[in-house]
């Protein structure tokens, strides 16, 4: 029997966006009601375009920011960060990775200590564990021990990237958020990436919910997908459901805009061409 | 006569570990009305021997060729003043972040006057006339309005339909687009893939696309070069790349598109690679 890790209900954020002297207050309704479950080990992918609220919906379920109705559960428990604050203990289950590795890294942080703190605001672990453990963590990721003194910027894209997801396992997190893991990356370490992603959800038994706009990706990752639209959810369904029968307008246009690297579809694009 | 001709085109750059090869030894030719696509990673060097064509490589670097010529023009004699008469005007670019690479300062009409200003020598009004046109022809919604709107206040994709408006306003013979579509969504990717080709086909440029995305390839070359570490590993027309891949690099990219995936693995690229430094070796050009 799956155990359910995350299950959100309803789940409504709006954003008050204040007004000037001469300009009224107004809300922009960014989530609006959108209910999910995802069991142990399983991936749920969320694609929309940009400003469709799936940003948003990820920092709700990392427990960055509150939801403004809705019911959101983790583990079975219901939490709500608003009224009842956040547990350490809540802290260590949800973990986020974000889209640009450049940005997500302290530039004068070394990786040790990048991977150490965790650990050291979340625990009480004594030094000498929490730098084993560090070490143990960027073999894991396909990093090694040599890399433990370094600084950010000695890294690649795809390493930079490699050490934002050591670092939100290091707590060893049942939920992992993914906002557009690989976005940033070329297609060759973007493949890479996504093989370590798959490696540790078997080795950890991870729940991933993986954000992109990337629907060749999301093919190849999820188990269930919901596709976004101007904060509602117009899709949701399993991925081989969704993406062998579109229901929605919206699903469709994306499948459409979606550049095919197939040797039929060059064909007819150069038949096309010649007619014209 | 090719529109574009490069023989043997050597970039270094000047660093405290000793110079750096970026490109090392390209040749490129692209055709008048002709669809061209190089395909690389980063640090291939597909960005550096465009922008070496263009002239906007920073004193570090050292550029070398044996022949690069523009429509008959040889780029390597002209002094820096000649060349930015035919740079925006002849041959122009558009870059990868498109509301990185427009002044924050000045509003999209301004910048866009700004080329026709220089280059044409329009007055005012016939400015102001051409840069309304040239809104309207990037399918940009109310270009009146959006004339007097500055960069912060557009969408991505908006500011990237500026973009090619700028680069279009001299009705250049050569267009040079650098991942014009990498940092936006895709639909919006789309609908920029569709301006291009279709300014292209009205206009009759040449169109160098440069692009790590094989979609993006699939779906507007004519001709595609694929290049790695500098070097061109294989040059061909875009059906038979994608039928018949000749070196194991191409090969290597075309599996690690996800919609290839055979099971559950992706392979890498060095998966696929058999020598640990590639060579030009099994890419007949």
């Amino acid at each position: 029997m799956s155990v359910t890790v995350l299950e959100g209900k309803n789940i409504v954020r709006d954003y008050h966006v204040g007004g000037g002297l001469f300009r009224p207050s107004r809300t922009v309704h960014a989530v609006k009601g959108v209910s999910f479950s995802v069991d142990k080990g399983k991936t749920l992918a969320i694609v929309g375009e940009s400003g469709c609220g799936k940003s948003t919906l990820a920092r709700i379920i990392t427990l960055i920011d509150p939801a403004t109705a809705g019911e959101l559960f983790i583990d079975g428990n219901k939490v709500d960060i608003a009224r009842n604050g956040l547990s350490k203990e809540m802290r260590r289950k949800v973990q986020i990775v974000f889209q640009n590795p450049y940005g997500s890294l302290n530039p004068r942080q070394k990786i040790g200590d990048v991977l150490g703190e965790p650990l050291l605001i979340n625990t009480d672990r004594p030094a000498d564990e929490r730098r084993d453990l560090a070490m143990k963590m960027l073999k894991k990721v396909g990093l090694g021990p040599e890399h433990y003194n370094r600084y950010p910027h000695m890294f690649s894209g795809g390493q930079r990237q490699r050490i934002a997801i050591a670092r939100a396992l290091m707590l060893n997190p049942s939920l992992l958020v993914l906002d557009e893991p690989v976005s940033a990356l070329d297609l060759s370490v973007q493949a890479q990436v996504l093989n370590l992603l798959a490696d540790l959800q078997d080795e950890f038994e991870l729940t991933y919910v993986f954000i992109s706009h990337d629907l060749s990706v999301v093919r190849y990752i999820a188990d269930d997908v919901m596709v976004m639209y101007y904060g509602e959810a117009v899709e949701y369904g399993s991925r081989d459901e969704v993406f062998a029968d579109p229901k929605h307008s919206y699903t469709k246009t994306l499948f459409a805009a979606t550049p095919r690297a197939d040797v039929a579809s060059i064909k007819a694009r150069l038949a096309k061409k010649r007619a014209a | 006569m090719p529109l574009l001709e490069i023989r043997n085109l050597t970039v270094s750059f000047d660093t405290a570990a000793g110079p750096f090869m970026a490109v090392q030894g390209i040749d490129l030719s692209i055709e008048p009305r002709e669809v061209l696509a190089i395909v690389g990673e980063s640090g291939s060097g597909k960005s550096v021997a465009m922008l070496a064509v263009m002239g906007l490589l920073p004193n570090t670097a050292t550029v070398k060729a044996d022949r690069m010529a523009f429509d008959g023009i040889d780029l390597l004699e002209l002094s820096p003043s000649e060349r930015r008469k035919i740079v925006g005007k002849d041959i122009s670019m558009i870059f990868q972040e498109p509301i990185a690479s427009l002044n924050p300062c000045f509003t999209a009409g301004f910048q866009i006057e700004e080329v026709l200003r220089f280059h044409m020598g329009m007055d005012r009004a016939q400015r102001r006339a051409r840069a309304t046109e040239l809104m309207k022809l990037v399918g940009i919604a109310d270009p009146e309005e959006r004339l007097n709107s500055f960069p912060h206040q557009m969408s991505g994709g908006q500011c990237q339909r500026v973009m090619i408006a700028i680069a279009i306003a001299c009705n250049p013979k050569l267009l040079i687009a650098d991942e014009p579509t990498t940092a936006l969504d895709v639909t919006i990717q789309k609908q920029i893939l569709d301006l291009l080709v279709g300014l292209q086909a009205k206009y009759g440029m040449g169109l160098i696309m440069i692009t790590h995305n094989m979609g993006v390839v699939a779906e507007t070359a004519d001709r595609v070069i694929v290049q790695y570490k500098g070097r061109k590993m294989e040059e061909a027309d875009v059906l038979s790349l994608f039928e018949q891949p000749k070196s194991n690099y191409t090969r290597a990219l075309l599996s690690a598109l996800p919609e290839n995936a055979v099971g559950d693995r992706l392979p890498t690229i060095s998966d696929m690679l058999f020598e640990p430094a590639p060579s030009a070796t099994g890419a007949a050009s």
